[in-house]
């Protein structure tokens, strides 16, 4: 059996999931801070077969869900711009803007590209040299490497064709803003696996030392989660909460010193606006002055009108894990994934989307 | 050919057309049909139901492991009538041409059609050529199309799948999807993948022989398993619930949808056969099935129910359930 396929099996999957339906912890809800992880638990059915006491939740981690409409709106205005070809994440193509979504632009004749990672958009740099390549970085600190390493290459090649949008994200004011904001009640934390490679699983400590609540870091195959549920309901019904570590084939306790410091070097923190929580700050990644010729906003200074949202749409709300999509009015009816209202409803990690697509008995159009 | 690469005059009816013809195509196809040199291929009428089938390939690259766009282009069309029941007795053949193909190109193209036609036992019966200028189509675009006779007696249909029917499946999926977007996005693994492109018609026959009483037959193509179980679901207003351990699912696959985030029930196949059967006659297909190579891992997925008409369930590994969606508009590559 190969390494995954043990983290899928039925055979070792039972016995943890009996221990979870025997841990005595009251009702409780358990809230996944990751995108990746809404849409592993819903493809392996996990929520289906947690006992009725243990409730899952959805929180602020997908990265394509809490971009503003306003920075949306900038990167439209950015790729309409003379000479501007616009590179961008595949996911955020059709989040639909305050007037018009990203596929709109580009179907209008104007060059929009999608590529995978940061150095794909400074290859296209190198390929188009008569273009000015602006890279839309979205993401957490999982993708912020790339772009520091995109941006301090651009820099030593003295490239002069290459800049950056950053709306990149922190996960961990996000996350302290959540839960400060009080709205929803919490008992414990999945902990995200990859964003913990990279800043380390220590940096989560502020949950069990701070706000009382444990925190398991987690994997993102069915077993990884599983045991992640298991560790968190253990700490609850001890009443001891602390860290947990369940991905320790990748995360380290420390992280990734190198990747973090590249990070750290190139960008600073500064507000960002997160769709559904507003401005947050310090949660922002904002390239420093010695970088900021590397910085779209100051190299074009587009115009942006004043973004808008659409009245009915609640991805605000499910991001803040107020709300369940299913209780969204518009959800499976109005908005779906070939028309999204939202952008939780297109992005492959959003919650609507997942569940849409995978929810035991969910609401389907005709 | 005094060319090496494809000039708008291949296409203009002309003297270069037909040298082109006449060096290229004509040599590797050659069949009595062709040989009369008629605007038309024409056939006795056959006994039984005519089946018709069209589809145009637009795959980019042209070349992937295991397959190209030509042997793709018959494939395709011989399978789009086999799992209608029907033996295929002949195929057209139009080529659409950017000016400035690489005539090396082109021949490595029309010869894996003949490769390909031959090996089934199909002809390349007529066909159609243009060049058009550069700019206007991406290097080559092929459309087939077939007639086929279905024997007496079968009736395939997408929405005759009955509640306690059993879902078969021919072997492993995912190949074809994965061998043209690693093709595509320059990634080579260690154990490449290669294209499952390959004819269905003989293992539908060996099905047929077994009995002729087929609910439904599909060969999954874009949108893969999981797409076509869902179309299969509406059309017959039954619920289909499959297992996921059951899924054939090759290691290679697996480990490439892990690394890029694709399912396997969605990635497409080219050489993959879904029978939706009598559970009566199940066992005796699945035998026929694994008889031939193409359905030498031949399995049950799962069944046909009355309970969620409309709607694909999957029992997951860890004996959860969940809803398997229709792919919705995914950004993908251009794979057929």
């Amino acid at each position: 059996m190969s390494v995954l396929a043990a983290f899928r099996d039925s055979e070792r999957a039972a016995p943890i999931l009996e221990r979870i339906r025997a841990r005595n912890t009251g009702p409780v809800s358990l809230m996944e801070f990751c995108g990746g992880h809404t849409v592993a638990i819903f493809r392996s059915g996990i929520r289906s077969v947690m006992p009725e006491h243990v409730r899952m939740l959805s929180g602020p981690g997908c990265p394509v869900c809490v971009t503003s409409n306003a920075d949306l709106d900038r990167a439209a205005a950015l790729a309409k711009m003379p000479n501007v070809l616009l590179a961008t994440y595949g996911d955020m193509l059709k989040v639909p803007g305050s007037k018009e979504s990203l596929a709109e632009v580009k179907a209008q004749g104007y060059p929009v590209h999608i590529v995978y990672s940061t150095l794909d958009a400074l290859r296209l740099a190198h390929e188009h040299p008569d273009k000015q390549v602006v890279f839309f970085a979205i993401g957490f600190e999982t993708t912020a490497p790339a772009a520091a390493a995109a941006v301090f290459q651009a820099r030593a090649q003295g490239l002069s064709n290459f800049s950056i949008c950053s709306v990149m994200k922190l996960t961990i004011p996000g996350a302290r803003a959540l839960l400060d904001m009080g709205e929803v009640r919490v008992h414990g934390v999945i902990g995200p696996g990859h964003v913990s490679t990279i800043i380390g699983a220590d940096a989560w400590r502020f949950l069990p030392e701070q706000y009382g609540l444990p925190v398991a870091i987690s994997g993102f195959e069915p077993l990884d989660l599983l045991a992640a549920v298991d560790a968190l309901l253990e700490m609850i019904e001890r009443g001891a909460p602390g860290l947990s570590n369940g991905y320790t084939r990748i995360v380290k306790a420390e992280g990734n010193r190198m990747a973090w410091g590249l990070v750290n070097a190139v960008f600073e923190r500064g507000t960002a606006t997160w769709r559904g929580f507003g401005e947050i700050p310090e949660s922002g990644l904002l390239l420093r002055e010695e970088y900021a010729a590397f910085d779209a906003d100051r190299r074009f200074q587009p115009e942006v009108a004043a973004s808008s949202e659409h009245p009915a749409c609640r991805c605000g709300e499910v991001l803040r894990g107020v709300v369940e999509p299913p209780d969204c009015k518009v959800y499976g009816t109005v908005c779906t994934p070939d028309h999204p209202l939202g952008p939780c409803m297109v992005s492959s990690e959003g919650s609507c989307a997942a569940y849409y697509h995978f929810h035991q008995g969910a609401a389907r159009p005709h | 050919m005094k060319h090496s690469h494809i000039l708008l005059a291949h296409g203009s009816g002309g003297s270069m057309m037909h040298e082109l013809i006449r060096e290229v195509f004509l040599p590797a196809f050659d069949n009595p049909y062709l040989r009369r040199g008629n605007d038309q291929a024409v056939f006795d009428p056959p006994g039984g139901r005519i089946a018709f089938t069209t589809d145009s390939y637009v795959v980019q690259p042209l070349f992937f492991p295991g397959a190209c766009i030509g042997d793709l282009a018959v494939h395709g069309t011989i399978n789009d009538l086999a799992v209608g029941g029907a033996m295929p007795l002949g195929l057209s053949v139009g080529m659409i041409i950017e000016e400035g193909l690489e005539v090396d190109t082109l021949r490595r193209v029309v010869n894996a059609m003949r490769d390909a036609a031959a090996a089934a036992g199909v002809p390349l019966v007529t066909g159609d050529t243009k060049v058009v200028e550069r700019g206007s189509c991406d290097k080559l675009f092929i459309n087939t199309s077939g007639v086929g006779v279905i024997r007496d007696g079968v009736n395939i249909d997408g929405a005759s799948a009955r509640p306690g029917d059993v879902v078969l499946l021919s072997g492993a999926i995912g190949a074809h999807g994965v061998a043209v977007l690693s093709e595509r996005k320059g990634m080579h693994f260690a154990t490449p993948v290669r294209s499952d492109s390959r004819p269905l018609h003989r293992l539908v026959a060996a099905v047929l022989d077994v009995s002729t009483e087929v609910h439904v037959m599909r060969d999954p193509t874009r949108g893969g398993v999981g797409t076509t179980l869902n179309e299969i679901a509406a059309q017959s207003g039954v619920g289909i619930e499959i297992d996921e351990a059951a899924l054939p699912i090759s290691p290679e696959v697996q480990g490439a949808c892990d690394l890029l985030g694709f399912d396997p029930l969605f990635l497409a196949n080219e050489g993959a056969l879904l029978a939706i059967v009598p559970e009566q006659h199940a066992a005796a297909m699945l035998a026929a099935m694994r008889g031939r190579e193409e359905g030498r891992e031949a399995c049950l997925i799962g069944r046909v129910t009355d309970s969620y008409p409309g709607i694909v369930r999957m029992r997951t590994g860890i004996g959860g359930t969940r809803v398997i969606p229709m792919l919705t508009g995914e950004v993908l590559p251009r794979i057929c």
